[in-house]
């Protein structure tokens, strides 16, 4: 019973730390942009003050819509986006769940709050929330490769280096993968960086790869028909998503903590890992979000697909032979 | 597998790619545009219904406000109607002042068009960056006519303020920044990879097709069209000048008429506008900028007029004319605005066809429509709150009514 009640405990206060952090992400990011394109930008916590309003606004159902599957899905986005955070470790806490899942299930957690999405675009009825979601089903096919080719790569490496349960978030956590490749293997993971890099902003729907939501042509797209709570229920969704999507990159390629540096132990090592990887969160969310957006202009559907299945599948394709060369060389196959 | 069914995707009259209001119908199969229609017309002002009963000096105020872009455009298309009419010769100085103003809005409507080009393209930092830069050309005819936008700098005759050498030193400042800044603009335009896949073999638009749909200005000139009334038919200072049409060719070494070639136009053209003020500036002759200075005057000179004239500018966007027919009365008896969009936004539904759905918003701006500039007066009663639909066929038959009327 009282691990019930700690895993409920857990999870809220981490939906809560998700959310605000989430949130506090979304603003640096708008603030970093604007000063980019020689803006003032927002203040640093408008987000808050956007999500705020949209919550006091009227939810708004439209006539075509399918009521409870348009107001079910950003529910269901939200909980998936936060049910990943629960099997994710940060620092070096140990994730809440992590002995009942690993990174496949992450994997597969990562789509839902995207399949929500596409789910409530088809439920409103809009034509343009409709063309919304073809594109995002479309695009969540395109980047699924390049991601799984990535943890393949990773995860076989480290099972070639005779590392047990490499599968596991925590294995991964504490067994840096750049520790256990030779000189082949770093060249595969520098590429494996690069394809991270491109694959988080199309996870997250941002320049250049928003064409779901492409504000221009489809009027916000899968959203369009989106108003009051459940805008703001996506809108949390999608920052809770930027956290766990830059929290599965860092674990998976960037996994090094600063407490074996410093000599720390216990609570003090605890809390410096945590800040360490809060700001490896905020440092890979501005570079493959924050800069990608300000510097590109949006890309055709098609060459999302071009770019994801092709170049980026062919590099992944590139990464494993690496991998796997890199590991015959080594003599551990 | 089944055939996919057309499916059809609304845009407009209210939609966040469009600043004015246009509707436009696209047929759909999967991401591919297979059909497009559009209805102009949307917004409503009446604003020559407004001109017939004004005299010709006020009407002048009343053209500034046909576009918020065109500032110029219309103002010196109807003087110069006027003045064919009346028979008024304007000042020289007057002219190379015209000039000098005109190719400032060209600059600045160029680039605001590229912020919006880039901005229905995803790309808004180019789009910020280039309103930015816009600013300085903004501040320079603010400088010159004080003004904005309406800058209400043309007068029947002539202009209302003059170019003093002091003006000379910031108006040559503010081009040389333009030219440092013509090579940045190009490699961001340009050369950028995401926009030349974006825009490169989209919005296809034949020299034939060109021509065959009376398209004009950048528009007609990324197809291969050599039409451009500055150099065709030479008026104000452009006589004066060594001119040449822009065409794709500045920057590639063919001619496509696609959205690119657009692109390449226009940006080519706001270096061409930097050359020509810098030419009039050096070689403006002195002398008045008015006609008459006296406004009573010229409406007299008017109130004489008989006859009628057609007023061409070749605006941003391409030709631009006023029709204006006089009978000796304070008024015109008939004025007639045929703005450059309205030759150009007939082709959209030929451009579109075939089009990504993606690619759609840019292929709309690449045309850059001025909705405003071609809005009319609809017919209604107001007590039996009834509008009236013209046919085809009526409007061809009130037309001729009224062209007899006029003749009489």
């Amino acid at each position: 019973m009282n691990v019930i009640l700690a895993a409920i405990g857990g999870t809220i206060v981490l939906a809560i730390l998700a959310i605000v952090f989430g949130l506090i992400l979304s603003g640096i990011d708008r603030r970093i942009v604007a000063r980019m394109q020689a803006r003032i930008g927002p203040p640093l916590l408008q987000p808050f003050t956007d999500v705020r309003k949209l919550f006091a606004k009227q939810n708004i159902i439209p006539a075509n819509a399918i009521p409870w599957l348009f107001n079910a899905m950003p529910i269901v986005a939200l909980a998936s986006a936060i049910a990943i955070l629960m099997y994710l470790p940060f620092g070096s806490f140990a994730p809440i769940l992590g002995e009942l899942g690993d990174v496949i299930l992450v994997l597969y957690l990562l789509i839902i709050p995207s399949l929500a999405l596409v789910i409530g675009g088809f439920a409103s009825g809009s034509p343009y929330a409709t063309v919304g979601a073809q594109r995002e089903m479309v695009s969540m096919i395109a980047y699924e490769l390049p991601l799984a080719a990535a943890v393949i790569a990773i995860a076989w490496r480290l099972m070639a280096a005779g590392v047990a349960d490499p599968f596991s978030m925590l294995t991964l956590m504490q067994t840096s993968a750049w520790d256990v490749v030779g000189p082949l293997g770093i060249v595969a993971l520098l590429l494996l960086l690069v394809m991270l890099a491109w694959v988080t902003p199309g996870e997250l729907s941002k320049i250049p790869f928003d064409s779901p939501e492409a504000e221009t042509e489809l009027a916000g797209g899968i959203l369009v028909e989106y108003s009051g709570r459940n805008l703001g229920l996506f809108t949390l969704s999608q920052a809770v998503k930027t956290v766990a999507m830059a929290a599965f990159g860092i674990i998976l390629l960037l996994p090094w903590n600063l407490s074996p540096f410093l000599g720390l132990t216990g609570v003090a090592a605890g809390v410096v890992d945590l800040i360490f990887f809060v700001l490896k969160v905020i440092f890979v969310a501005v570079v493959s979000v924050t800069v990608v957006r300000t510097m590109m202009a949006r890309f055709r559907i098609t060459q999302v697909m071009g770019l994801y299945w092709l170049v980026l599948g062919g590099l992944g394709a590139v990464a494993i032979i690496l991998m796997m060369a890199d590991a015959y060389l080594l003599g551990v196959i | 597998m089944a055939k996919k069914a057309p499916y059809i995707v609304p845009v407009g009259p209210i939609h966040p790619a469009l600043k004015e209001p246009v509707h436009i119908e696209l047929t759909v199969v999967g991401e591919e545009v297979i059909s497009a229609d559009f209805t102009p017309g949307q917004t409503h002002r009446g604003i020559e219904w407004m001109g017939l009963s004004r005299n010709p000096v006020q009407i002048v105020h009343l053209t500034d406000r046909i576009c918020g872009i065109c500032g110029v455009t219309h103002s010196l298309a109807f003087a110069r109607a006027v003045e064919q009419i009346a028979d008024i010769t304007v000042p020289e100085r007057a002219d190379y002042v015209r000039t000098i103003i005109a190719e400032f809005e060209r600059i600045q409507s160029h680039l605001l068009w590229a912020g919006v080009a880039a901005h229905e393209l995803g790309f808004d930092t180019l789009f910020y960056l280039a309103w930015r830069v816009r600013e300085e050309a903004m501040d320079a005819i603010e400088l010159i006519t004080g003004n904005r936008v309406n800058y209400d700098i043309i007068q029947i005759g002539g202009v209302r303020r003059d170019i003093t050498e002091d003006q000379h030193e910031q108006i040559l400042r503010c081009l040389n920044n333009y030219k440092d800044l013509f090579g940045k603009l190009k490699t961001l335009f340009l050369e950028d990879a995401v926009i030349s896949s974006r825009c490169k073999g989209t919005g296809l638009l034949s020299f034939e097709k060109a021509m065959a749909y009376s398209t004009v200005g950048p528009t007609a000139r990324a197809s291969g069209c050599t039409a451009d009334l500055r150099v065709d038919y030479p008026y104000a200072a452009y006589g004066d000048l060594d001119l040449k049409p822009v065409l794709p060719t500045a920057y590639g070494s063919e001619v496509n008429g696609d959205t690119y070639d657009r692109i390449v136009v226009r940006i080519f053209e706001i270096a061409q506008s930097i050359e020509i003020i810098e030419q009039c500036l050096a070689n403006m002759p002195a002398g008045p900028t008015l006609w008459e200075e006296k406004v009573a005057k010229i409406l007299a000179a008017c109130k004489k007029a008989e006859g009628e004239a057609v007023g061409r500018h070749e605006a941003p966007r391409g030709e631009c004319l006023h029709y204006v027919a006089m009978d000796k009365s304070d008024s015109p008896i008939a004025w007639k605005v045929k703005a450059s969009s309205y030759s150009n936004l007939h082709v959209w539904p030929l451009i579109l066809k075939g089009a990504q759905l993606a690619d759609i918003p840019v292929i709309v701006a690449s045309v850059d429509p001025c909705l405003s500039c071609t809005d009319r007066v609809a017919v209604t009663d107001a007590d039996a709150s009834r509008t009236k639909i013209f046919t085809k066929e009526e409007l061809t038959r009130l037309s001729y009514e009224k062209t007899r009327r006029m003749r009489q």
